[in-house]
């Protein structure tokens, strides 16, 4: 690919005349400016005066058809006091967070660790285990409605075979969120990979040194494994938590699927099918936002996500800062 | 010696003792259970589906799990169903053009990261690891606001004009990738008079192709997956409906025909897995650069 390059004679690059470095230099700002130009745009258009503008309508009543009146903190009074289903929300989106990351955490490290240690066939498993990861949430919520369905689905009749009677899953408020919790265990691939990648990183020769040592499996996985892979799993753990705090999709279409309704039509009846079990915080935002419009309202609670989220960003940041990640590998 | 786990492996071969050879077995059987019985659970709810939506109506209601008639027309039914050719038009045209413009300009912006040192490079580095990381919900209601202002709600454009201007995601992806790349093919290219604008093309390009690549596969992936977006900008305008947003609803118009349903749920992940099992390597690459390099 340097061929074309080549063609041209490098030896002006030696001594360049100031005057012509300036102007380079000059060019070189500009180069730099106009590669930067989309992003600079794009993040003032669509991050800063987003973050502004929902800080300032959190602070108004606003309706989308008139313009926003001020309000004072109005907003945020209702919103701790007496918005009914404040804490169910932050509750269900505080338990799905915890469920999921640490069931995936636990589970992709086991799923790891066992494919790090199988020689022949690892391929295909790894494509087995990654696949679910890849498909549309929205299909994924449907099909486990469905093998979840309590009585004519699979898995309720797989435990029947051992005498077991089955929960009723998506229609058992106190089942609905577990459903879920399973769901993201089917489409945990991507952390099975991320992990995979770190354990194929640690040097081999520590745990013949440990073995021969004398260190049993559980010894080598605890004073190696873990702090080799120590990064690794904190990236998972908060990214994990800041993708469960956004938490919408699935729990919008299971609920809506298993209550044979639609939210898509504007009926949000629903929404949290059953009794409110589902309702995460980002629906509970997205009802009172674009289906009431309290849209000053749903300001301050996207001030609320803000707030949390970015206090989890702070630590990813600091974490990948110390990796080096914003470093260049020479 | 295929018995032997990877990591047990001596410099110096003897034959292992009686004792040791079976608990080596032992432990080989243990993983390779445990490997099966994961893919299998992984596979069934697939193998579900794909029975379950080539069963009659009926026995879809009933707790039978194997076809007693094979209707294959289900998939011919469905079309009939609901305007599916439509919806895929949609998913395709909102996951192509994203993509497209998605690398137009998020791959000069991954370059100038990379590639290029100045000051203040890390700190816009930063402001796109943070938007990477907010939740879309936080943001979304002024954004709307926008694009109501210009009458374009109930399109897909709200989803697709933004990736004119840079997607957080891609363009962290695409630039630790492209750091990879040892300085010195640029720094050469730079002393033969090469503008940064010919590196760019000429070199990173395609040094940095699987990178590259792996962006496009993610972009066009979140587009068909996504859900939120067309939601939110399609949700009252059916005719401009993605396939996620038509899935969701399908089975409120559809209740007792989970055949169907489960018919419609293969057709959308059909292309995600075709696609996927092209170019397994890209995205498994792609998901080891997003991940924090250990």
């Amino acid at each position: 690919m340097t061929a074309v390059l080549e063609q041209r004679p490098g030896g002006a690059a030696v001594a360049r005349p100031p005057a012509r470095r300036r102007r380079r230099g000059r060019g070189r700002r500009l180069t730099i400016l106009a590669f930067m130009a989309p992003w600079l745009i794009g993040l003032t258009l669509f991050f800063l005066y987003p973050a502004v503008a929902t800080l300032v309508y959190s602070f108004t009543n606003f309706d989308l058809i008139d313009d926003p009146t001020f309000a004072g903190l109005k907003n945020y009074v209702f919103l701790f006091s007496s918005d009914p289903l404040l804490w169910t929300s932050i509750g269900n989106t505080v338990w799905l967070t915890v469920a999921i990351t640490v069931g995936r955490v636990v589970f992709g490290l086991v799923a790891a660790v066992v494919l790090v240690r199988i020689k022949r066939g690892a391929g295909v498993f790894r494509t087995l285990f990654y696949l679910p990861a890849l498909a549309p949430p929205v299909a994924a919520s449907l099909a486990f409605v469905f093998l979840l369905n309590p009585a004519t689905g699979p898995v309720n009749q797989f435990l029947h075979l051992f005498g077991i009677q089955g929960p009723l899953w998506f229609n058992d408020p106190a089942w609905a969120k577990p459903s879920l919790a399973v769901l993201g265990l089917w489409t945990s691939g991507t952390i099975i990979v991320i992990f995979l990648a770190a354990l194929l990183d640690v040097p081999g020769e520590l745990y013949e040194a440990a073995s021969l040592d004398g260190a049993n499996g559980w010894q080598q996985f605890r004073s190696i494994t873990v702090p080799a892979i120590s990064p690794v799993l904190t990236f998972a753990v908060v990214s994990s938590i800041i993708t469960g705090l956004q938490y919408f999709t699935e729990a919008v279409v299971a609920g809506a699927v298993a209550s044979g309704s639609s939210y898509t039509s504007g009926s949000s009846n629903n929404l949290g099918y059953p009794s409110n079990s589902t309702l995460t915080f980002p629906m509970w935002l997205y009802e009172q936002a674009f289906h009431q419009f309290h849209m000053g309202y749903a300001s301050a609670m996207a001030m609320v996500l803000f707030l949390v989220s970015g206090i989890f960003t702070v630590v990813l940041v600091n974490r990948m800062r110390s990796a080096g990640i914003g470093e260049e590998e020479e | 010696m295929a018995i032997t786990t990877a990591r047990s492996a001596l410099p110096v071969r003897r034959r292992a003792p009686r004792n040791v050879a079976w608990s080596r077995f032992l432990s080989w059987l243990g993983l390779h259970a445990v490997a099966v019985a994961i893919a299998i659970a992984f596979v069934a709810p697939l193998v579900f589906i794909l029975l379950t939506a080539v069963m009659t109506d009926q026995q879809a209601l009933t707790p039978d799990l194997w076809p007693r008639v094979w209707r294959w027309d289900n998939y011919v039914t469905v079309f009939r169903a609901a305007p599916l050719v439509t919806y895929f038009a949609n998913s395709l045209l909102y996951a192509v053009l994203s993509t497209g413009l998605m690398l137009l300009s998020s791959v000069p912006v991954a370059y100038a990261m990379s590639r290029m040192r100045w000051r203040g490079r890390d700190l816009l580095f930063y402001t796109v690891i943070v938007a990477m990381l907010l939740p879309p919900q936080v943001i979304a209601i002024p954004i709307y606001v926008l694009w109501a202002h210009l009458h374009l709600t109930g399109t897909l454009w709200p989803l697709i004009l933004p990736n004119l201007f840079g997607d957080a995601f891609s363009i962290f992806l695409m630039r630790q990738f492209l750091i990879t790349i040892p300085q010195s093919y640029s720094d050469s290219a730079r002393v033969d008079g090469a503008s940064e604008l010919q590196i760019l093309l000429r070199v990173i390009v395609p040094m940095g192709k699987p990178g590259i690549a792996a962006a496009a596969l993610f972009s066009f992936l979140n587009a068909w997956n996504d859900y939120f977006g067309p939601l939110l900008y399609t949700g009252e305008n059916q005719a401009n409906w993605t396939l996620s947003v038509a899935l969701a609803s399908f089975h409120s118009v559809h209740q007792v025909q989970w055949n169907l349903t489960m018919a419609a749920t293969v057709l959308v992940m059909l292309p995600v897995i075709v696609l996927f099992f092209f170019a397994q390597k890209q995205f498994i690459e792609g998901i080891k650069f997003s991940g924090v390099k250990g």
